[in-house]
């Protein structure tokens, strides 16, 4: 007996990449337009992208939900279905699945100053909540922007970024993990520069996005700052292969059974402080 | 619900009849003392008496390997297609420790966002229970988790009272297939007989481990940092055999085929196992169990730990398979009263 899944939840909707620009040695950016509606996403958010045949992999949507019409991807060539990626370009088709995961709480943070603190490819997911703050400025407090990556080669958004610390209503600071002889910034790690952030603790967000090791100091330098823990939004990263909770990849090892896809990927310090690792 | 009679000289007659509505799978013994539920067409293949079988039933509800999408990227822009393929089945002899299995994965695939390929996989299979009057062999848990016992999830539930079988009528398929074949109605004396099963196995089934079962969270919780996870670790070989064989892990992989015309193909599921190296590891190299105790621990965990607090239940079934089938000779009853000794 066959019949068909009219309702199955792996069917794949077909994305159009509209746009597609090498970023750095190891990122490209693609922007994708869905057919029929649009993806609908909220910061924070990941989808499935499907290059048939190949397979598929979870990738952050770096776009504001804001800038309509289509979405935007920064891919890393780091494994087998991403470095495939990279041949794809305009007019290729792929398919996608999502959005998923719970988005950065937008809404909790009304009326708050925001403290994003962004390192290496972690910019990539914070890009689509830095743009959306922008997009809907006056319905925040202050905001600060931390970036750190390895070296000016590394840096991601070079043009966007630039813009962001030309704006007067943002406060924007960068350092690089190691000096370049073009580099007139900041050196030395991100944690370096939250201490002269001026901070008014219990109205603050602090936003954390970037690799595993980040996470420990930059944590320890906000709660000296005496955010409260439930004020601390990080972005964990695991691998996520269904999206919904099922198939087991993701899970944290955490008293609370968390699916990284489905209760995360973004959690409150609160949440996740019991967890064996970042 | 009702409950009726099948002499133990009518089961060929029965499992016939059965054939000729649907596929039947039955426990059949595989030799080295090993059993496997397949096809059979009469009851003399079947093993009334069996050890939990290789696979459990839920190679039936979730298959080893299983398509879920067909694509076709002939057009350009792609298309897929998502199908089902399903036989309409009775499992015969289905011991209580595998329904609870059944069960387990039911809760799992029916939760939001759901899998429509296990849930109209589901619905093609008829259920047939069959009682342990006594234990399988020395590595069962059942009675730590309750499932020495029937616990519903059955369309038939089969008692063994002798000479007879009696049946309990779980659901109205069940009630109808009964009725169908013209089964007699179960009298007062089968009931009597059946009451002395169930208080003769009161005194065979008793807790294998001496610790409740509503214990066990707490002593998990407690003992994660415990020196039996590092014996597990060093003794593990991160084969996956525990997993492949339990009837309630349903960890899975996903992956494209193409086929040589190098437009079509599918995307395809298939069992993983949480134990393997790579389970955990992202492309960009951090790998969060990377090593053979946390990923041990995070196997027992998923079945005394999270589960009970997630669907209240265990999701260990008491089967025994994963401590049968070790080649380390990792014990899950063992391990559980080294952890509750602290």
């Amino acid at each position: 007996m066959t019949e068909e899944i009219l309702n199955s939840n792996w069917k794949l909707r077909k994305g159009l990449i509209t746009a597609a620009r090498q970023m750095t040695e190891t990122e490209k950016l693609f922007e994708i337009k869905l057919e029929g509606r649009e993806l609908d996403h909220e910061p924070g958010q990941f989808v499935q992208v499907e290059i048939y045949g190949v397979g598929e992999a979870p990738i952050s949507v770096c776009s504001s939900p804001t800038r309509r019409g289509s979405f935007e991807l920064t891919v890393r060539a780091a494994g087998r279905l991403t470095a495939h990626m990279h041949s794809l370009g305009k007019g290729d088709w792929v398919g996608i699945r999502g959005p998923f995961g719970k988005p950065f709480p937008v809404k909790l943070m009304t009326g708050n100053d925001l403290l994003f603190v962004a390192g290496g490819l972690g910019i990539a997911p914070l890009r689509s909540l830095i743009n959306y703050v922008i997009d809907n400025r006056r319905e925040f407090g202050k905001v600060d922007i931390l970036l750190g990556c390895k070296t000016p080669a590394n840096m991601l958004f070079g043009e966007e970024v630039a813009g962001w610390q030309k704006r007067l209503d943002v406060n924007f600071s960068c350092t690089i993990d190691r000096t370049d002889p073009d580099w007139k910034g900041n050196v030395g790690l991100i944690t370096s520069l939250i201490p002269g952030v001026h901070i008014n603790p219990e109205k603050t967000f602090g936003v954390v996005v970037g690799p595993p090791i980040m996470y420990k100091f930059v944590i320890a330098e906000l709660l000296k700052k005496e955010i409260p823990e439930r004020q601390i939004i990080l972005s964990l990263e695991r691998h996520m292969k269904c999206g919904m909770g099922k198939c087991g990849h993701c899970q944290i090892d955490h008293p609370k059974n968390y699916y990284c896809c489905k209760d995360g990927p973004t959690f409150t310090y609160e949440e996740v402080k019991a967890a064996k690792r970042f | 619900m009702n409950y009726h009679i099948l002499k133990k000289s009518e089961l060929d007659w029965f499992i016939k009849k059965l054939s000729r509505k649907m596929k039947v799978c039955a426990p059949v013994a595989k030799g080295h003392g090993s059993f496997a539920f397949k096809e059979v067409k009469s009851a003399g293949e079947i093993a009334l008496s069996y050890i939990p079988t290789i696979l459990p039933p839920k190679k039936y509800f979730m298959p080893p390997r299983e398509k879920l999408l067909d694509f076709d990227l002939s057009g350009g822009k792609p298309s897929d297609t998502a199908y089902l393929e399903a036989v309409k089945t009775a499992l015969f002899g289905v011991h209580t420790c595998d329904l609870a299995g059944i069960q387990c994965l039911n809760m799992v695939f029916a939760e939001r966002p759901r899998d429509y390929n296990y849930l109209l996989r589901k619905e093609s299979i008829f259920i047939i229970g069959l009682e342990c009057n006594a234990y399988c062999d020395g590595y069962a848990s059942c009675a730590l988790v309750g499932n020495h016992n029937p616990n519903g999830g059955y369309d038939l539930f089969f008692t063994d009272l002798g000479d007879r079988f009696i049946l309990h009528v779980g659901t109205q398929k069940g009630e109808e297939l009964a009725e169908g074949l013209g089964l007699a109605r179960a009298v007062p004396a089968d009931m009597v007989a059946l009451a002395g099963v169930r208080e003769t196995k009161k005194a065979v089934f008793r807790n294998e481990i001496g610790v409740g079962l509503r214990n066990l969270p707490g002593i998990l919780a407690g003992s994660v940092d415990s020196e039996v996870w590092k014996d597990l670790g060093e003794r593990c070989v991160s084969c996956g055999n525990c997993t492949n064989v339990c009837p309630t892990c349903y960890c899975f992989d996903m992956a494209d085929t193409i086929n040589l015309d190098m437009k079509t193909g599918s995307r395809n599921r298939s069992w993983d196992s949480c134990q393997f190296e790579s389970f955990a590891a992202v492309a960009g190299g951090e790998n969060f169990r990377a090593e053979r105790a946390e990923r041990q621990r995070h196997r027992f965990y998923r079945k005394f730990k999270y589960p009970l607090n997630k669907f209240y239940r265990s999701f260990c079934t008491g089967c025994g398979r994963c401590t049968r089938t070790c080649m380390a000779k990792i014990s899950l009853k063992d391990t559980l009263k080294a952890l509750a000794a602290g």
